[in-house]
């Protein structure tokens, strides 16, 4: 945020030329008009990028179905057995019916996070708009799941029995905040992680820009700092998941 | 893209720009231009539910059934290695067995053939004995002849001198006398 003013500041002065959001610019593929709610725009693009990874890693990937797994193979078995077991460990068995709900998300977010660090290429997952929208669906599907499976019951996760009576509608209190944040920090926090990473790989390209011979500085950086997001990106699909198992397995066994 | 508009940035304070040179320069944050928005969910969803139908249908059935299927092999050949163990411990019992079997056999025949050779010899021995006693009676029941015949030469040669020293003395020619006299003596000296 800070970027912004000085930047503009330096803009002004005439100096570094450093523009690093535009990289989140959403346009249009095709012709110049506004971007309506079915224009085809660069975030489509990616997204059909994603859809495309997703067929080629866990159907061309999985085609010879050998039982010694070629390297794709071996991939998409990882991802499959990672998700697979991180469902189980945490919600337990009943959560397994949701699995492929959940490694679509899996899928979906480890795909945008890595495909953004080609570079050129356009995050959609750093954009809050389309984490809102995952972490939306997971509390509406979550909360509605809880209903559903435990009736008036599942209120039963707002009141702690474990506590002391007196502190009892106190906690609630508390528990009902924590619950309705749970989307903000849950899409927050990983659009945030990938725009500001992203952002300051762009900040530390434009010093290279200005700093001539001494770019290398900068370009050295930018290699440490690319490699912490290779990291970020597998971490923060891994954190939106195991949230989301958590988040199902209160809706599975509201009590404590 | 407007070509002139107000824009809140994340930091609260109003930033007014007069002008965006067309094209692609972000002011502010992109991700707050809600302009986008319907368009960014519209596709989301759309890509969603694509991966969402990709792997329902086809992707994790067929993982979960490689998956299964290798699972399934690893516990066969697990299996098939527990029962052959099973029977490589049953043949070196069979072995075993066999051989403590052999062992016993061999023994058996061992002890039978010495029963045998100690019957054989012991027979042999007995022969042997009652041939060696049979051959010494029969000496002893020569010497008892040649003995007797001994004697009775020793009484004919008594007698014979007997009659003739009687003779020689001029005594009377009284044979069976004579012959008494000489056994009488005889017999006494057998005593």
């Amino acid at each position: 945020m800070a970027d912004v003013v000085a930047i503009g500041e330096e803009h002004a002065a005439g100096g570094l030329n450093i523009h690093p959001m535009d990289q989140f610019i959403i346009y249009p593929l095709f012709g110049d008009g506004g971007v309506g709610m079915f224009t085809v725009t660069n975030a489509t693009l990616w997204m059909a990028i994603i859809v495309l990874c997703v067929v080629l890693l866990l159907i061309t990937g999985m085609r010879g179905r050998n039982v010694v797994p070629s390297r794709a193979q071996s991939i998409a078995e990882l991802a499959y057995g990672f998700v697979y077991k991180m469902i189980e460990d945490v919600s337990g068995k009943e959560g397994l019916r949701y699995f492929p709900y959940i490694m679509t998300l899996f899928m979906f977010i480890t795909l945008a996070n890595f495909l953004a660090l080609i570079p050129a290429s356009f995050s959609v997952t750093a954009h809050i708009a389309v984490t809102a929208v995952l972490a939306l669906a997971v509390f509406v599907t979550v909360t509605v799941l809880g209903f559903v499976k435990n009736g008036a019951s599942f209120l039963g996760l707002f009141w702690v029995s474990s506590a002391p009576l007196v502190l009892r509608p106190i906690l609630a209190v508390i528990e009902l905040i924590s619950y309705f944040v749970r989307p903000v920090s849950h899409s927050i926090r990983l659009a945030g992680n990938i725009m500001a990473g992203h952002a300051v790989l762009k900040v530390f390209a434009g010093f290279a820009g200005a700093l001539g011979l001494f770019a290398f500085i900068p370009v050295l950086a930018i290699t440490a700092i690319y490699a912490l997001e290779v990291l970020v990106a597998f971490i923060q699909a891994y954190v939106f998941t195991i949230l989301t198992c958590v988040y199902l397995k209160d809706a599975l066994h509201p009590h404590h | 893209m407007e070509t002139e508009e107000i824009l809140v940035a994340p930091g609260g304070e109003l930033v007014e720009i007069v002008e965006v040179p067309q094209g692609a320069e972000a002011v502010g944050m992109p991700q707050l231009d809600f302009s986008t928005y319907p368009n960014q969910i519209f596709w989301l969803i759309v890509a969603l539910v694509a991966i969402y139908l990709i792997l329902s249908r086809v992707a994790l059935p067929r993982i979960g059934a490689v998956l299964a299927e290798r699972q399934g092999s690893i516990t066969n050949d697990i299996a098939s290695a527990e029962e052959l163990k099973l029977k490589a411990h049953q043949s070196e019992a069979a072995y075993d067995k066999a051989l403590a079997d052999a062992r016993a056999e061999a023994g058996r025949i061992v002890a039978e053939n010495k029963a045998e050779m100690q019957a054989q010899i012991q027979a042999a021995m007995e022969r042997a004995d009652a041939d060696i006693a049979e051959q010494s009676a029969e000496s002893e029941a020569r010497i008892n002849e040649i003995r007797a015949g001994a004697m009775d030469a020793v009484q004919e040669v008594a007698r014979d001198t007997a009659i003739a020293i009687v003779a020689a003395f001029g005594g009377r020619d009284d044979t069976a006398q004579v012959h008494a006299a000489v056994d009488d003596r005889l017999k006494g000296a057998e005593r």
